[in-house]
């Protein structure tokens, strides 16, 4: 976290209002705009709001009446209870299911990172033959749909891979494994990965690149000690997407992982939930709380870095 | 971060062969290096398997096991590559400069290769056999997936999503994120209350919808969902909104709608900012109103940013299956079905695979005149330029 990029396109998106000194003819919002927003805002909330006021009602009050009857008489005592949440932690299995979430999708942020980073590294301030076409050739891997890949991943998971009687990848014996989702994750994140970062790491200036190498270093000192500190930004971006897709995605841990009280992840543990006690919401909106807790947590401290990663190479309009 | 001391060690290497002493003390060297390089990996692992035995053996310390796997993930990695960048300095320097950037790129691209092309391969193959894979069956899936009542809704299906999950979320985006930087303080917040759904899962934003959507028949208790309070409210019946076809295809998509228009917004939001503030002065001056405005100055200046988020939008929307999943209860009586469902309802639920794989090359197929579209647009504000 040393610097920051020095980069073309300087998006403060964060800043809440413009600092530089208001241009003459710049209009600024009326009501109407002031209006517009606050509708918008309020659509975009409400669901979120009904989900929060129900998690902390009392089972009773949640069965019988809407969560908006609670806004009525806020203050009255037996109106809110915190007993949903550790109903949801231990009864639910969500403690467990909390940690696997984390064991799954900490290594299958970082892997992907390191890989693409690598890779982008080598692609945007290396010279190699076929530079060009692997680099198509991984961007178009993009529009795999990942539901396309689970079935082949899990026969070589538990077989290996054969043409005919000729075997040319071993078992792996990893279904059930944490290193299997780590590498299905890693495969699923990979294309994305090193797009965006070759389009930061390869809009660079050239001659910081260069002058380090005239004085002397080599490419992983290059890399490691000015690439990866210029480009926090675009690797931030795209740890938090990652992060965000591993940590709600439900599909491949259930496939890889499992579902048995042990292995499952939150939003499996979640889906469960739903399937057995999919009318008992002051469970479901607490359990559902607890696996949005984090990721939102991450977001919002880190989302100042999404943008201008995610943007760097794109915007350039 | 053993690895920050060794660092400096590397450039030294070619001065030991500059003084151009005795030939024989610079392969010791060479040798010992080697040898020391060789141990380090085989040290490596032999550490990585057992701790990968460790990992699967059921009766350990869950809390033991989670922090052996975080610290294999986590550090492993990055040990891998600096000992294989260490190995490639044993090389000539001539081949080690010309090894040396594959691999950089190796890893990805063995990683991609047997996670992602050697499956789509295998899944065209298995398309053209029948349910356990064992023997060919011509275009017999590929029949099923063409006139199969439920599968041609599911591609209708499939088509509203395309349409209107990039539409509706790219517009009201653009609309908001144009709107949002005219607010003189709040828009931070603003963007942030839009954008948060996105961090919510697919299965926790179904909780959240089904509270809106929930509804009971008389008898089974009270309806908490929020649209049948609204009915009740108006002194009307309450409504199973998830099961009114073909209406409930739309509040699904709602849902997806909800998810993903904050993405759209806050990439197109950092577009606008990046429009230059005197074009949009002159046009003000010149007395442009603020619809011409964005008519004539703002949407032209972010379409590249449109198309890359529409495309985006549209490759997402092809892939949805959780929201209809989890959601969407018995999806083909409630006539719901999405391609990707179907795909995993085929695989995993019927243990068809022939037909499951055919449903897949389907979609992947539905993709590339996307890619196409995506490209040729590049290609045509890359001549206007």
């Amino acid at each position: 976290m040393t610097l920051t990029a020095p980069l073309p396109p300087e998006v403060e998106e964060s800043s809440p209002a413009p600092t530089d000194a208001e241009p003459v003819g710049v209009r600024r919002g009326g009501w109407f705009v002031h209006i517009v927003i606050i509708v918008v805002v309020a659509l975009w909330l409400i669901p979120t709001l009904g989900v929060l006021i129900t998690s902390f009602r009392p089972e009773q009050l949640a069965d019988t009446t809407g969560w908006w009857t609670a806004l009525a008489h806020p203050f009255r005592s037996g109106e809110w209870t915190i007993e949903n949440y550790k109903l949801a932690l231990d009864a639910g299995g969500f403690e467990n299911a909390f940690l696997n979430s984390l064991a799954v999708t900490i290594p299958s942020t970082v892997i992907p990172i390191t890989i693409a980073a690598f890779a982008a590294y080598a692609f945007s301030w290396m010279e190699f033959r076929g530079r060009y076409v692997l680099f198509v050739l991984i961007v178009g891997l993009l529009v795999v749909p990942l539901q396309m890949a689970l079935i082949p991943i899990l026969r070589l998971y538990a077989d290996g891979a054969h043409i005919g009687t000729l075997q040319f990848i071993p078992d792996l014996d990893l279904n059930g494994t944490l290193l299997g989702v780590w590498l299905a994750h890693t495969a699923f994140g990979l294309p994305l990965a090193v797009y965006l970062l070759r389009n930061y790491i390869g809009a660079l200036p050239s001659s910081i690149i260069e002058s380090a190498k005239i004085d002397g270093a080599d490419h992983f000192t290059i890399f490691w000690r000015l690439v990866v500190p210029l480009s926090v930004p675009a690797l931030a971006a795209f740890a938090i997407f990652q992060f965000l897709w591993v940590w709600n995605d439900l599909l491949v841990a259930y496939i890889f992982l499992g579902g048995t009280r042990d292995t499952q992840v939150l939003t499996l543990a979640l889906q469960k939930l739903l399937g057995s006690r999919g009318e008992n919401w002051h469970l479901l909106t607490s359990a559902a709380f607890i696996t949005m807790l984090l990721p939102l947590l991450v977001f919002f401290s880190l989302q100042r870095y999404f943008v201008r990663g995610l943007t760097a190479g794109a915007v350039k309009g | 971060m053993a690895i920050d001391t060794e660092e400096p060690t590397a450039p030294a290497e070619p001065v030991d062969e500059e003084p151009g002493g005795s030939t024989a003390r610079v392969a010791t060297t060479i040798g010992l290096r080697t040898v020391a390089v060789v141990a380090g990996v085989i040290v490596a692992i032999v550490a990585l398997g057992q701790a990968f035995d460790f990992m699967r053996d059921k009766d350990a310390n869950r809390f033991l096991v989670i922090a052996v796997a975080l610290a294999v993930g986590v550090g492993g990695i990055f040990v891998l590559f600096w000992a294989m960048d260490r190995a490639v300095n044993l090389l000539p320097q001539d081949v080690s400069e010309r090894v040396r950037p594959y691999v950089y790129v190796g890893p990805a691209l063995v990683i991609l290769g047997v996670f992602l092309v050697y499956p789509v391969i295998n899944t065209i193959v298995l398309s053209f056999k029948d349910k356990t894979g064992s023997s060919f069956v011509g275009l017999d899936n590929y029949n099923f997936v063409f006139t199969d009542p439920s599968m041609l809704r599911s591609i209708r299906n499939s088509m509203l999503w395309i349409v209107l999950v990039p539409l509706c979320a790219v517009s009201i985006g653009l609309i908001f994120a144009t709107l949002a930087d005219r607010l003189r303080r709040g828009e931070a917040v603003a963007k942030s209350l839009i954008f948060l759904p996105m961090a919510i899962s697919f299965v926790g934003a179904s909780v959240v919808w089904r509270l809106i959507y929930s509804y009971r028949p008389q008898g089974f208790g009270s309806n908490v969902g929020l649209l049948n309070g609204i009915k009740l409210g108006l002194g009307q019946d309450p409504v199973a909104w998830l099961s009114q076809r073909p209406w409930n295809n739309l509040l699904l998509i709602v849902v997806m709608i909800w998810i993903q228009t904050g993405f759209a917004m806050i990439v197109l939001s950092a577009a606008i900012k990046s429009i230059p503030d005197d074009i949009v002065e002159a046009a003000r001056i010149d007395g442009a109103s603020e619809l011409q405005v964005f008519r004539h100055i703002t949407v032209p200046s972010v379409l590249p940013t449109i198309v890359v988020v529409t495309t985006y939008m549209i490759i997402n929307a092809i892939k949805v299956f959780d929201i209809v999943f989890v959601m969407g209860g018995n999806a083909e009586s409630n006539q719901v079905e999405v391609i990707a469902e179907r795909m995993v309802k085929w695989f995993f639920l019927s243990n068809n695979d022939g037909r499951g794989a055919a449903i897949a090359v389907v979609l992947f197929l539905a993709v590339i005149p996307v890619m196409i579209w995506n490209v040729r647009q590049f290609r045509q504000q890359e001549a206007l330029r």
